[in-house]
């Protein structure tokens, strides 16, 4: 946790809210404070608010002129957002499911990411590209995709994936005031879960991870979804006599080498753990880095878990085995350890 | 009419005629540079991919006399004549084409994505169709501000048929937005001829459907351009949406500099080059009681210098430096995985 963060932390009073609501405080907050700042994406108007309710009553507060109901259309949506960047605005787009960057992804990839070097630093895209992943919750094969290794693969793009309501309105806020192009991933499966979060301006840097339980024995890789199931793994494993240090990247671009390292360095074991497809996975980046590093003083091969190289299937007893989950995780830590 | 406009010249009658020998400039400036260029690349003395806009130049000279610095351009690969029409320097434009350091993106854009924000010109996008959702956004943050800068983004008629291109159409009509769609409609989407990708005959037909203005008009006859330009432009700047202007040209050398042109209508394309925009407007302005060709041959003396002169100079400067490699990725470079 930076200095920054920890004092922005102290000054403020917490609630209780859901993901969504501290989605919703964020982008209050900074529409509030800049009139750059707007929204647009579908159905994200009064009164449905978006379909994971994020945006609920904002465009009652600010008007539909900030508040944009747009055509079932994502590359017009991020193509406005890059376009409204470029004039000097701060757009926050919103893209219903993670699966649907697929048909926006010529704007995201080759326009967003890459007119900063492309114009030699002349013209900033510092856009918000909003949008819920799925998983979990039968929405079958194209509603149910983590593809955070897809934007992490194209230089020029920002990634942060909260796993609690408190980062999610830290990491927004972020995003939002980043000059660069940042997609914030907001998991379904967390969406509704309640958690205090700081009440007013609060921010947490791009590229800070944290150590969300510490732990001298095993130290846990995540994001997102799988961090609760990090966790409760974590504390089946306290009962056992094993300590497993669970840290929670945040980001994934800026990658928080140094807390994973530092970690990693003490536990000398580590498994990397996501809900995106295991082959050719995020967690491959992340147990490299930890292999170039680390190689003479780990005690075991770096693990990897994540989804099994499937389109995620329909029935429910199916799509359970195909993500890790807590059981998984603490058979790997046990297997480790 | 009375006396004083019968004794006014052609010209004079009209648009004024700083406003054509400025147009005229311009083609000249257009023509002169893809000559340099052509012949450099025939020579070996220069090295890029280049996509020819010969045939061409009356669209954005035209359009850009309706232009601010202030209002926005988007234009594609092929849009060599779109940056000068929009007035990036010609030095800094043709150095960043041969990858220099002077260079309008210190050499890392190149041909196929020159910007200069300080001329207006935002984006040229490698990929047909693409830009058209960014001019969008830029004409939404022009209405979200109050302003009335307009947003000119120009394309082939090849990227009417890519959807990005109906998803900004759609967008920009519902939303009233100041966009000016500039289809530089030249025959061909590649190496493919418009009517073997399409049973659409009038391509402003097809957009006149989301509910915008749509023209069809002569992309050579500058009088024609200049018309239907000022029109688009001031209904954009009055809050009177967008419009699609079908462009009618045509594209007079391969798809790029160097590939084969087997699969054009040879007829045709002689008929088209015989009929070249540039030729056609420089005899109307030195047409009986009109300009002086001296006037005019000074402008095409003068322009043909100052293009030799950007070429020297970007030839003469230095590629970019190793420090930039991996500058310029995100606003901070300690962002920036290693």
């Amino acid at each position: 946790m930076s200095t920054t963060e920890r004092r922005a932390e102290s000054a403020t009073a917490e609630g209780v809210h859901t993901l969504a609501e501290a989605v919703n405080q964020a982008l209050d907050l900074a529409m509030a404070e800049d009139p750059s700042v707007f929204c647009l994406g579908e159905d994200i108007e009064d009164p449905i608010g978006g379909v994971m309710k994020a945006t609920l009553g904002l465009s009652t507060k600010y008007g539909r002129h900030r508040v944009r109901n747009t055509p079932i259309s994502e590359q017009a949506i991020v193509g406005a957002a890059i376009g409204a960047s470029l004039a000097g605005m701060r757009p926050v787009a919103e893209i219903m499911l993670m699966d649907f960057f697929a048909v926006a992804m010529d704007q995201v990839a080759n326009h967003a990411a890459k007119l900063r070097y492309m114009s030699g630093g002349r013209t900033n895209v510092p856009i918000t590209i909003r949008t819920s992943v799925g998983g979990g919750r039968q929405f079958a094969a194209q509603h149910s995709q983590s593809l955070e290794a897809w934007l992490m693969h194209v230089p020029g793009l920002k990634v942060a994936v909260p796993s609690t309501p408190r980062d999610a309105k830290g990491l927004l806020a972020s995003c939002i005031l980043d000059d660069d192009p940042c997609v914030h991933m907001e998991t379904m499966a967390l969406l509704f879960t309640r958690g205090p979060v700081p009440e007013g301006r609060f921010a947490i840097p791009l590229g800070s991870a944290e150590v969300k339980r510490p732990g001298d024995d095993v130290t846990v890789v995540t994001w997102g979804w799988q961090v609760p199931e990090a966790l409760a793994a974590a504390e089946e494993l306290a009962g056992e006599g094993t300590s497993v240090e669970v840290i929670d990247l945040r980001t994934l671009v800026p990658l928080d080498r140094t807390t994973v390292l530092e970690s990693v360095g003490r536990t000398r074991r580590a498994v990397v753990v996501h809900a995106a497809t295991r082959f050719a996975g995020p967690g491959a980046e992340v147990a490299a880095v930890i292999g170039e590093e680390l190689f003479g003083e780990l005690a075991a091969p770096v693990a990897r878990l994540g989804a099994g190289y499937a389109p995620v299937p329909y029935a429910a007893e199916l799509e359970s085995r195909l993500f890790p989950d807590r059981h998984r995780i603490a058979d790997a830590i046990r297997a480790m350890a | 009419m009375g006396m004083a406009s019968q004794q006014r010249s052609p010209v004079e009658r009209s648009l004024p005629v700083e406003t054509a020998m400025a147009i005229f400039r311009t083609m000249a400036t257009i023509r002169a540079m893809e000559d340099r260029i052509t012949a450099g690349l025939r020579s070996g003395e220069l090295r890029m991919t280049y996509y020819p806009v010969t045939g061409q130049e009356a669209i954005p000279a035209a359009v850009c006399a309706h232009l601010r610095p202030d209002d926005a351009m988007v234009t594609t690969y092929r849009g060599m004549h779109d940056c000068i029409a929009k007035g990036v320097p010609l030095d800094e434009m043709v150095a960043e084409m041969c990858g220099r350091s002077t260079g309008t993106s210190k050499g890392k854009g190149g041909p196929m994505h020159l910007s200069d924000p300080s001329s207006g010109l935002m984006v040229t996008t490698g990929v047909v169709g693409g830009g058209l959702p960014i001019a969008v956004g830029l004409g939404l943050a022009a209405q979200l501000g109050g302003t009335d800068r307009v947003a000119v983004v120009n394309f082939g008629d090849g990227a009417t048929s890519i959807g990005a291109s109906h998803e900004a159409a759609n967008l920009a009509a519902l939303w009233g937005l100041p966009v000016v769609f500039v289809c530089q409609h030249n025959q061909y989407g590649e190496h493919t001829r418009f009517g073997d990708y399409t049973r659409t005959a009038r391509l402003a037909d097809r957009f006149a459907t989301y509910g915008m203005a749509a023209e069809t008009v002569d992309g050579n006859d500058v009088l024609e351009m200049y018309r239907a330009a000022g029109e688009a432009v001031a209904r954009a700047r009055d809050g009177g949406g967008p419009t699609f202007l079908e462009c009618l040209t045509y594209r007079l050398d391969g798809h790029a500099f160097g590939t084969p042109t087997d699969y054009m209508d040879a007829a045709e394309l002689a008929g088209a080059r015989a009929a070249e925009p540039v030729g056609r407007f420089r005899n109307w302005l030195t047409g009986p009681g009109s300009v002086a060709e001296t006037t005019v041959a000074a402008i095409e003396h003068e322009v043909a210098a100052a293009v030799a002169a950007a070429v020297d100079a970007a030839l003469a400067s230095p590629p970019p430096g190793e420090d930039e490699l991996l500058r310029d990725v995100f606003s901070d470079l300690a962002d920036s995985p290693r």
